[in-house]
């Protein structure tokens, strides 16, 4: 039962990551001047539409976490529209720490308010997919030892991925060698991006080979 | 020998500091380039004989001058947009009219970093580059030994006159005919420094005995350290100096019908001026600046105005020599500049460019041995060969265009051959103690590998560290060590061709720093192999096995690396604050992360408890432990879950949640007070909008805030006399702030009586002193009575508001929001962080120390000298006393870091109770920490001592890691001292 469920998993991954390698690639042939450095907002909308509708159509199609009873169509409203909520919190969330973390409060608010928004589709809407707007389920899957199935694993992967990636980003900004991939926030994304792929690639791998160790409790 | 390991750490910091400073010495050696100027110099050398026999050249003595008079007006910080850019267009109309139209030569001068006034005033009589050293010699200027141009002209009969900054008089003793020096040391007063320069120039313009007259403006560079270049204050200035180059222009030309030469005048600047208004660095407004020749000699201008050439401003030592008929310096690098000498005949500039040519050769010579092989050397020699075919030509009376011609050929290959020899000459400066460099490497690193290995023991609970001395010192091995290293010295000593200061230092103090050496590779070999003896100890030790580490070590241990090796690249090394800030943020949401996860799941473990599953404790166990939250503090915790109390443990908990957000929101207010580092440097910042005269009203309510803050802060742990004190000293720091007018009095509209501020000063510096002596008494009496130990953490806390107050005292108003953000910061972790997580002190130690870091930088210090605020070391002085200037300069520089880790000791003595060893783990910590970017540093400096940045970037660094250094061994001093009756008391 378990293998199945890692391959599930990979697949998953896999269309995941080949969503992104086409956002790079699929667009130039229909915009004209588009390079993922020089139009870069431009991308940072495709990469995280295309991250999202993906993320959602995978939710469907697997439902990693299948609940038992029914849920009526107005709870699924709801839920959905909380989870709109969540995200736009997170991405303000972001915005805020980024700031902080040095970046123009007043110029260029909108690549970082942008960039705010490619993270929080690494991170929280993968987590809303996996866990909806369930604050006591985030608190349990982020805390040591909280995973209850590999969905969660590699949950913690990717996100812990991304961020880490992001945050290793900002290291080239001081450097004087004026190249392209050094104006704001174009190396913190796609560090955030790599990071993503990154993790993507390493959570099936992980699990797998952790696949002994790995005993999760029931709920 | 059994240390604790406080006084083990303080012990191997002092040891590191030997390192360092020798280190030091080796890597900025002074200057010993060339013969003293006592020595007979050669006969100046005739031109070149042409081939052939027959003819010889009967031009064999120096020629003669060219310029009867001249005037040299040095104005301090003249930067090259203040003659040539608008703004010299509009305040400087009589000098932009020589400059277009006049009989003018105008030129940009390069100034090489330091640009400091002395190494430029220096460079420009010498024609030399002095070398990084001269930046810490600036404030105590001795005797200029090197030959200079002054020298020359008094030794030839000249008469000099000087009037300006008295550096000239303390480098040139007894050269003037006349002089009035003025002091540069009142950064506040540019008006009377100017005036005390120019009320003699009436008398001096009429008089006939005189040949040279130097002037030195330091008004303008004042303005800009003051409020920077773009003040409205500049515009006067720049008008008033106009009118006075006017003047004596003025009165030059009327002069010039009586004598047959002409007079020159020569305006320049030693520096430029940063964007932010300070100099020292090497950026292009700080080296740029203008250099003007004004004679009647030289053609008028005409055709359309050209961008000033660029020269180095070496190349106005070489060019005044000529002009004046004297001979060129012996250390001079610079090329005459041949627009200066356009005019005359094509043999006589034949004739200086040789001369220049031959000294460039001579001290190429003398400095290299391979001199023969420099291609500079060659082009010379080839174009002295065809100088000699040209006089052949004209001795034979050849006047056709052949002469000609070949004039201008040998003129250019005279030029190449200059240029190509003073570049490599100006490589030679550079010019490594290796040797002695190399044995402080060797001490840093040695202790820095004692440090690392005696971490598992030092950590440990007992906080002691077993010294292996005596196996060591009896062992074959250091004895053998000590005679081979004793060997290499005196291999060294006897072959080395230069001056190296390891070996000039007397041989008893070699050989004992050589068994340092050895005993400490004893020490480390004896150390290394006990541990492989038992590896199980270092398992033990929760901090160092490796199942336990939490998300927060690993941050602490990838930051202390990074941060190390960031030190390789220029970049990171001239925005070092953007990594601090970054570290510091990342440490806040860790602590973010962390508070969350305490709070949370313990309130998650309560409810467990209440659904009373007696099989889930275990499993509670085991994440506690795994969380490394005390078992017996969880135990009663889940023993009374009951309602009473919960309240207060509510807000409690909302205030942890909420601390590093407010403490990052801090962060990031600091952050766009000051901007530093390089790349973003110019942009707008907080601290420059408040000193803008305009908003003196605002600065001024600003300050106020924050003095009451600073004292509601402090207050809270001082005795009622201290707090007394410290309130009547905060008010003398406002009124203080208020007589040199940084800052106004609402009742107080205009302020036009601006005083030095002595005596207010001086009142604070009492209640300073008052405070810290109540502290120290304390402190005396809890060691000596062993009173109980809140004595101590209330002498310690007074020690702390002593040094609060100073820093408030010799602060910029614009900086003491930092000092208010500072105690918020502390106050916020100790309450909200550090007491209910329970952190070990080693955690703590370097958070404290992360923190002073970035606290350094928001001050506004980078890592360039030029934001060095020199005018804290003079703050209720009446002039310049070098002991407490320094004193006061290096504590208003280093306040940040200093504060943090006193605040560090007072925290880490209160814990005491909890944690017998919490001192010593402290200071062992605060030690090591501060040790390895030193010599990971150390070691990227020698490695790196070639790269292109070494003079602008690497060494200011150096320099303030150095300092760093010595500051941490005070510190760590100290901390020894309070952990020593710590110990007595537990031994009672």
């Amino acid at each position: 039962m378990k293998d199945t469920e890692i391959k599930r998993l990979l697949s998953a991954h896999i269309v995941c990551v080949f969503s992104i390698i086409l956002t790079t690639v699929v667009p130039p042939l229909f915009l004209e001047n588009f390079s993922v450095l020089g139009t870069h907002l431009i991308w940072l909308c495709i990469c995280s539409i295309c991250v999202t509708t993906v993320n959602i159509i995978l939710y469907i199609i697997l439902k990693p976490n299948p609940s038992s009873k029914r849920i009526s169509f107005a709870h699924k409203v709801t839920k959905f529209l909380k989870c709109c909520v969540f995200f736009f919190i997170s991405c303000i969330l972001f915005h805020g720490i980024i700031v902080l973390y040095g970046a123009p409060l007043i110029e260029s608010v909108l690549e970082t308010f942008l960039f705010a928004v490619l993270l929080s589709t690494f991170t929280t809407l993968h987590c809303l997919c996996m866990l909806g707007p369930n604050i006591q389920a985030w608190i349990r899957v982020f805390s040591k030892n909280g995973a209850m199935s590999i969905w969660d694993n590699s949950l913690q992967i990717t996100t812990m991925c991304s961020i880490v990636g992001a945050w290793l980003g900002a290291f080239p900004i001081p450097l004087d060698w004026d190249r392209p991939w050094q104006i704001w926030p174009i190396s913190c994304s796609l560090g955030a991006t790599f990071g993503y792929v990154a993790g993507l690639i390493i959570a099936p791998l992980w699990i797998y080979w952790n696949r002994k160790q790995l005993t999760y409790k029931s709920r | 020998m059994r240390l604790r390991s406080g006084v083990f750490a303080a012990g191997c910091l002092l040891v590191q500091a030997l390192g360092v400073g020798l280190f030091l010495r080796g890597f900025f050696p002074l200057p010993v380039r060339s013969l003293p100027r006592r020595e007979p110099r050669g006969v100046p050398p005739a031109e070149p004989p042409p081939p052939g026999p027959g003819v010889t050249s009967n031009w064999t003595k120096i020629p003669s001058p060219l310029f009867k008079k001249v005037v040299i007006v040095l104005i301090d910080a003249l930067r090259d947009d203040f003659v040539f850019g608008s703004k010299g267009k509009q305040f400087m109309p009589y000098t932009t009219q020589l400059v277009e139209k006049g009989t003018c030569c105008s030129f940009i001068a390069e100034a090489k970093p330091p640009t400091v006034t002395m190494p430029r005033i220096k460079a420009l009589m010498t024609g030399s580059i002095p070398g990084f050293i001269d930046v810490i010699m600036n404030l105590n200027s001795p005797t200029l030994l090197e030959d200079n141009l002054i020298w020359q002209a008094k030794t030839a009969g000249k008469r000099i006159i000087f009037y300006g900054d008295d550096t000239w008089v303390k480098l040139f003793p007894k050269h003037f005919v006349e002089y009035d020096g003025t002091t540069s040391f009142f950064v506040s007063d540019y008006t009377e420094v100017d005036d005390n320069v120019t009320r003699h120039l009436d008398s001096v313009l009429k008089r006939e005995d005189w040949d040279i007259l130097i002037l030195h403006y330091l008004g303008l560079d004042h303005i800009g350290h003051l409020t920077g270049p773009n003040s409205p204050l500049v515009g006067p200035k720049l008008y008033e100096m106009d009118n006075i180059l006017k003047k004596i222009h003025t009165s030059l030309l009327s002069k010039e019908g009586e004598s047959s030469l002409p007079n020159l005048l020569i305006v320049c600047g030693d520096h430029g001026m940063s964007e932010t208004g300070s100099h020292g660095g090497s950026s292009e407004e700080e080296v740029h600046t203008p250099l003007l020749f004004i004679s009647s000699a030289f053609e008028k201008r005409s055709g359309p105005l050209k961008q000033p050439e660029l020269v180095q401003q070496t190349d106005l030592a070489a060019t005044l020599a000529i002009g004046l008929g004297l001979p060129i310096s012996r250390n001079s690098v610079g090329n005459i500049i041949l627009s200066v000498i356009e005019g005359k005949t094509m043999r006589e500039q034949l004739r200086f460019l040789h001369l220049n040519g031959f000294q460039l050769s001579r001290l190429l010579q003398e400095n290299m041995p391979t001199y023969e092989k420099d291609p500079g050397f060659e082009h010379f020699k080839i174009a002295e060969k065809s100088h000699g075919n040209w006089i052949k030509l004209y001795l034979e009376g050849n006047n056709s265009e052949v002469l000609l011609n070949l004039g201008k050929k040998v003129l250019k290959q005279y030029l190449e051959a200059l240029k190509i020899l003073s570049s490599s000459l100006s490589k030679q400066v550079a010019q490594y103690d290796i040797y002695s460099m190399t044995v402080g490497t060797v001490i840093v690193l040695e202790v820095l590998l004692l440090l690392l290995l005696s971490m598992p023991k030092a950590l440990s609970s007992r906080a002691e560290f077993e010294v292996p001395l005596s196996p060591p010192l009896f062992s074959l091995l250091f004895y053998l060590m000590c005679l081979m290293l004793c060997a290499v010295h005196v291999i060294v000593c006897t072959s080395a061709e230069n001056l190296c200061y390891f070996c000039s230092i007397s041989w008893l103090m070699a050989v004992g720093v050589m068994m340092l050496i050895s005993a400490l590779t004893c020490v480390i070999l004896s150390a290394f192999g006990k541990m492989l003896e038992n590896p199980k100890l270092p398992a033990k030790n929760p901090a160092v096995s490796n199942s336990s580490w939490s998300e927060l070590d690993v941050l602490i241990l990838a930051g202390t690396v990074g941060h190390a090796v960031s030190l390789g690249a220029s970049s990171f090394i001239e925005e070092e604050h953007q990594t601090w800030y970054f570290l510091i943020n990342t440490l806040c949401l860790a602590l973010c992360q962390e508070i969350c996860r305490h709070y949370f799941l313990v309130k998650e473990c309560d409810l467990h408890l209440s659904t009373a599953v007696k099989q889930n404790f275990d499993d509670i166990e085991e994440t506690t432990q795994c969380r490394n939250v005390d078992i017996p503090s969880c135990d009663s915790k889940l023993g009374k879950v009951t309602s009473s109390g919960q309240l207060l443990k509510g807000s409690e908990k909302w205030m942890g949640l909420a601390s590093p957000w407010i403490i990052l929101i801090c962060c990031r207010l600091l952050r766009s007070l000051n901007q530093t580092g390089v790349q973003w440097a110019h942009r707008p910042d907080f601290g420059h909008w408040l000193t803008s005269s305009e908003h003196k009203a605002v600065l001024s309510l600003l300050a106020a805030i924050s003095l009451v803050m600073i004292f509601i802060l402090v207050q809270r742990r001082c005795s009622l006399v201290s707090k007394i004190a410290m309130a009547l000293g905060l008010l003398g720091v406002y009124s203080y702030r208020a007589a040199i007018g940084n800052v106004v009095f609402p009742w107080q509209q205009d302020s036009k009586d601006i005083s030095k501020g002595i005596i207010e000063a001086r009142f604070v510096y009492v209640f300073v002193l008052g405070i810290i002596f109540t502290g120290t008494k304390d402190l005396l009496k809890s060691q000596v009575i062993s009173a109980d130990c809140k004595t101590k953490s209330i002498g310690l806390w007074e020690v702390y508001s002593g040094l609060v107050l100073l820093a408030a005292l010799i602060f910029r108003p614009h900086n003491l929001p930092v000092l208010v953000f500072c105690l918020l910061i502390q106050m916020i972790m100790t309450r909200c962080i550090w007491k209910p997580l329970k952190f070990d002190a080693a955690q703590i130690t370097i958070m404290h120390y992360w923190f002073g870091q970035a606290f350094f930088y928001f001050q506004g210090n980078s890592n360039s000298i030029a934001s060095v605020d020199i005018s804290a070391g003079f703050v209720g002085l009446n002039n310049y006393v070098e002991i407490p200037a320094i004193f006061l300069t290096g504590f208003a520089t280093y306040a940040g870091p200093l504060l943090w880790a006193i605040h560090l000791l007072c925290y880490l003595s209160s814990e005491v109770s909890r944690n017998s060893a919490a001192i010593g783990h402290g200071c062992f910590c605060y030690a090591l920490i501060c040790s390895v970017p030193v010599t990971v540093y150390i070691i990227l400096v020698t490695g790196l001592r070639y790269h292109l940045f070494i003079w602008s970037v690497f060494s200011p660094k150096l320099l303030y890691e150095g300092m760093h250094v010595f500051i941490t061994a005070a510190v760590c001093m100290f901390f020894t001292a309070m952990d020593q009756n710590q110990s007595q008391k537990i031994h009672d």
